[in-house]
């Protein structure tokens, strides 16, 4: 493969412009409900533990 | 461990992933046989080895599983698996994308292309066993199994385009032995981008193992709690 330095042939842009939205949208989803699983983890984790001391003899 | 997973990684991992999209779309210069479609190359090889990567640690993580029995392992195996899976597709969706301009088709049934869709399958078939199966250990064991088994299919993936006539070039390591990329700039383009899906795939792991042990959290207070009721 050999490279060109000012290369500026714009042909198959658009399958450029898919293939990192492509990557960039799933990466952003998968990390969106990884955070949002967290939080509503933490949050139930916190209302045990109240619930628990709050029974406490 | 902690303060360097949750402090320090995600910053790092940014950082090296803005310099990789810097590099890829104004330092490397364009293939001048592919056009401006051979810089997809920089996401997809990277994105295709964490893929590796990551289904290799399913595989030990499974080992360890198997031999020590503890959930923190297993947590491990899951995790990486679910990580893999989403590298694994992205490299399903990348690669397509290259080759319709390049090969004139979508998809064809090519030695390399074959086997990585097998191994998307498996580790889907992973993914699913670990969602159907109930508690307890049992069905851990079973993907556990199949997670070891699953492994296999890399190094034939690695291999398949030396053992069979095929159309996906070498990237890395041309046929004849020398490298896929000639320019140097390609080539540290190439090396960052490795190392930015590294970090991203580190920190990936991380998340989601921590994700899965505040659920084991949960269910362990869920219980405490039905034990006092």
């Amino acid at each position: 493969m050999s490279a060109d330095i000012d290369g500026a042939d714009m042909t198959n842009l658009n399958f450029l412009f898919g293939a990192y939205t492509a990557v960039w949208v799933l990466l952003f989803l998968y990390i969106l409900s990884l955070s949002r699983r967290n939080r509503s983890l933490d949050k139930e984790v916190d209302e045990l533990r109240e619930l628990l001391q709050r029974r406490k003899p | 461990m902690r303060k360097l997973a949750d402090v320090i990684l995600p910053p790092v991992t940014l950082a090296a992933m803005l310099s990789a999209i810097y590099m890829v779309f104004v330092y490397v210069p364009t293939d001048k046989v592919q056009g401006i479609v051979q810089r997809i190359f920089y996401f997809h090889v990277p994105l295709a080895i964490m893929a590796f990567v990551a289904f290799g640690t399913v595989a030990v993580a499974s080992v360890m599983f198997l031999w020590r029995g503890t959930r923190t392992w297993d947590r491990v195996a899951h995790a990486a698996a679910e990580v893999g899976m989403l590298f694994c597709t992205l490299v399903l969706i990348t690669g397509p994308i290259w080759a319709r301009p390049v090969w004139g088709t979508w998809w064809t049934w090519d030695a390399r292309l074959t086997t990585t869709l097998i191994l998307w399958l498996i580790y889907a078939a992973y993914l699913m066993l670990r969602s159907t199966s109930g508690p307890g250990d049992q069905g851990a064991r079973y993907a556990a199994v199949l997670g070891i088994v699953g492994a296999v299919d890399i190094p034939i993936i690695n291999r398949s385009v030396y053992w069979w006539r095929t159309i996906h070039p070498a990237v890395l390591v041309t046929r004849e032995g020398s490298s896929g990329l000639a320019d140097p700039r390609m080539q540290s383009t190439l090396g960052i981008c490795f190392l930015a899906f590294f970090l991203l795939f580190l920190w990936l792991l991380w998340v989601r193992n921590e994700n899965m042990r505040l659920g084991d959290e949960v269910e362990a207070l869920r219980q405490q709690a039905l034990g006092q009721a």
